[in-house]
């Protein structure tokens, strides 16, 4: 089942009447279950797709089609509701909230939500990540590695259709991102669909498919061959 | 939904926990505020009540003749100690004329010194007052022991102690029929008034009531009276009653123009009146005076609020990334804004509340009969008007965070 279908997607920002072309017309579909790099230089409009992909933005014009469904109809509070139940977002800092544990961290995305027993599904979550002993530390008592780990675990506690991990190892040491990217392969193995974006061949590899991006432009779309199995005990190769 | 509420307030709390001073800081304004309406209101309450407590003493159709002319300049002469011996117990005499005075229930003249009670080898301080009998019933006083004087008692060597006097010199003792002795003379004490506090500023129950005669002519050695006090059976007749005396005594006076008057009819509904108007200003007044330190804590929390906003914007971001509505982001700053401020009317409501109630001891201290009121109304529009403050003023601000783009806030660093 296709997830993702962006048909002549292009994105124009307009600032003081100057208009800054990002993406100028991409076409691809993304299937259920698969796992996805999008690398590029900077500048080369990944976080852009990103964006519009996770419905944080809106493409200027061109169609995309999420599960089916045309989005361009959707208002701000549609999106809202699908960025809370259909997707997830793992980001470079993390973005935790101060003050707060780490379970009420993980059930952050389930208080914008209509779910029931959200304690219990924040637990299953952070147990799935490997820190049902750290439910209630502190954000700044944890490692870097865990933060993350946290974070992964805040974006599946929503049972999303999608994660999306931008430079999810950016901001760690190459023991803790093995450690990551080991948790976003077995997530995939489970079935679920991640797109990664990362400006590094070496943390694109773990994926199965890789689209290149430049200037805001697909330069290549295709399998990995080579494809990379990070090792939980082992350092992810930079 | 509860249960987001529930992790946004903890949030909230721990915030305003972990930035202590900046937090105080901030309510500092609503406390102020709020303390302020709460001690105006309760000041205004209690004075209320001391004024009160005034006329259901006295009565409201009680009316005092003193001597001396009152005019624009001022109160009459007597007012200030100076003597002026134009009244006399004749003045009060044709005022009990029943058929040219149907109205009045009661007339008494008055004089007044200080002198040093004996009794055995005790004495005290204090204030008698020579009266008579109409004098305990126009004034409201009650009767604790004995009896009061009555018209036979003119003549005699009798006195009516105050509550203190009796205390300090019988102490546990019954003193009906004890002989007391005021200025050298042997006065039998054949009553006790119970106590009435302060009247008008004065103790009324440091005082021992001789007949007037005794005190006129064998203490003061005077002939005119300091003061007639009349009673009026209704205040409807209080306007026509006042003119009728007035005529009377010019009659008596010889006096034909009434700027030339020696004599000034003191109404007591006038001057409380009078009293409850001025209270009722400075309340109005002071409570503006609230309600500007109210809007200027008010933009300290709009001020504190932009800041937080701004600090925050990477929460914000994420928020709204994992499915916080514009809506949703507004509400938990409206919330917090109200928190704080509600904070802020809780403890200004205990500051006020604690200010009035040292302001109650220290004028019950004082001798005043004041009341230590703190309306539930009063608590209730202090915390109404503090949540308010915190919502209105919070608007802004948590509309500000709404409306951020959750991309830029996301990178904002």
């Amino acid at each position: 089942m296709d997830l993702i279908k962006v048909r002549k997607l292009t994105k124009d920002y307009v600032n003081e009447d100057v208009v800054t072309s990002v993406l100028h017309g991409m076409d691809f579909t993304i299937k259920q279950g698969e796992f996805v790099a999008i690398m590029g230089p900077s500048g080369s409009g990944k976080s852009t797709l990103m964006h519009i992909l996770g419905f944080l933005d809106r493409p200027t014009s061109g169609t995309f089609e999420f599960e089916g469904t045309d989005t361009r109809e959707f208002n701000d509070d549609e999106l809202a509701k699908i960025r809370n139940g259909r997707i997830g977002f793992v980001f470079q800092s993390f973005n935790l909230l101060p003050r707060t544990t780490v379970l009420d961290n993980v059930k952050l995305p389930l208080t914008y939500s209509t779910k029931k027993n959200q304690e219990d599904l924040a637990k299953k979550a952070l147990e799935s990540v490997g820190l049902g002993h750290r439910l209630y530390f502190y954000t700044n008592q944890i490692s870097g590695g865990e933060k993350q780990r946290v974070a992964i675990a805040r974006a599946l506690v929503n049972d999303p259709a999608v994660i999306f991990a931008d430079e999810p190892t950016g901001n760690l040491d190459s023991k803790s991102g093995a450690t990551v990217m080991h948790i976003l392969q077995n997530l995939n193995k489970e079935g679920r669909t991640i797109i990664l974006v990362t400006h590094e061949m070496d943390t694109a590899e773990h994926a199965e498919r890789l689209i290149r991006l430049k200037d805001g432009q697909i330069v290549t779309d295709e399998k990995i061959k080579n494809r990379r199995l990070a090792d939980p005990e082992g350092e992810l190769k930079k | 939904m509860p249960n987001r509420l529930i992790s946004e307030f903890k949030l909230i709390i721990k915030g305003m926990v972990a930035r202590k001073g900046r937090s105080f800081l901030t309510i500092l304004g609503i406390v102020i505020g709020v303390a302020g309406v709460i001690i105006i209101i309760s000041l205004g309450a209690g004075a209320q009540s001391l004024v009160l407590s005034q006329v259901t003493k006295l009565g409201s159709n009680l009316l005092s003749i003193v001597p001396g002319k009152s005019n624009d300049d001022g109160p009459p002469a007597s007012v200030y100690g100076i003597t002026v011996t134009t009244l006399t117990t004749g003045d009060a005499d044709s005022l009990r004329d029943r058929t040219r005075f149907p109205h009045l229930t009661g007339v008494t003249s008055s004089v007044q010194g200080s002198a040093t009670v004996i009794w055995q080898n005790l004495n005290v301080d204090t204030n008698f007052e020579g009266v008579e009998a109409d004098n305990f019933r126009i004034q409201n006083i009650e009767l604790a022991a004995g009896r009061f004087m009555d018209v036979s008692d003119e003549l005699s060597n009798v006195a009516v102690l105050g509550e203190d006097v009796r205390e300090q010199l019988f102490g546990d003792s019954d003193p009906i029929g004890q002989v007391i002795k005021v200025k050298n003379i042997p006065l039998t004490v054949i009553g006790v008034a119970k106590p009435r506090g302060t009247v008008f500023f004065a103790n009324e129950d440091d005082k021992v009531y001789v007949p007037l005669n005794i005190a006129q002519k064998q203490m003061l050695g005077i002939s005119y009276v300091q003061a007639i006090n009349i009673k009026i059976d209704s205040t409807d007749n209080v306007r026509l009653t006042i003119a009728d005396v007035e005529q009377v005594l010019r009659e008596n006076h010889g006096i034909k123009d009434a700027s030339d008057d020696d004599f000034t009819v003191l109404n007591l509904a006038d001057a409380i009146q009078l009293l409850t108007g001025v209270t009722d200003a400075l309340t109005l007044f002071l409570t503006v005076m609230a309600g500007i330190s109210l809007l200027v804590g008010g933009i300290g929390i709009m001020n504190i609020m932009l800041v937080t906003v701004a600090e925050r914007t990477r929460e914000i971001g994420l928020r709204k990334a994992v499915g916080a509505t514009n809506k949703t982001v507004r509400n938990q700053f409206l919330l917090e804004s109200g928190t704080l401020t509600f904070l802020g009317g809780m403890v200004g409501i205990i500051v006020g509340a604690g200010v009035s109630y040292l302001i109650a001891i220290g004028a019950r201290f004082a001798g005043f009969e004041w009341a230590y009121v703190i309306s539930p109304s009063s608590v209730l529009l202090a915390v109404g008007v503090s949540i308010l403050t915190g919502v209105v003023f919070g608007l802004y601000p948590a509309f500000k965070a709404a409306k951020l783009d959750p991309i830029a806030a996301l990178r904002y660093e």
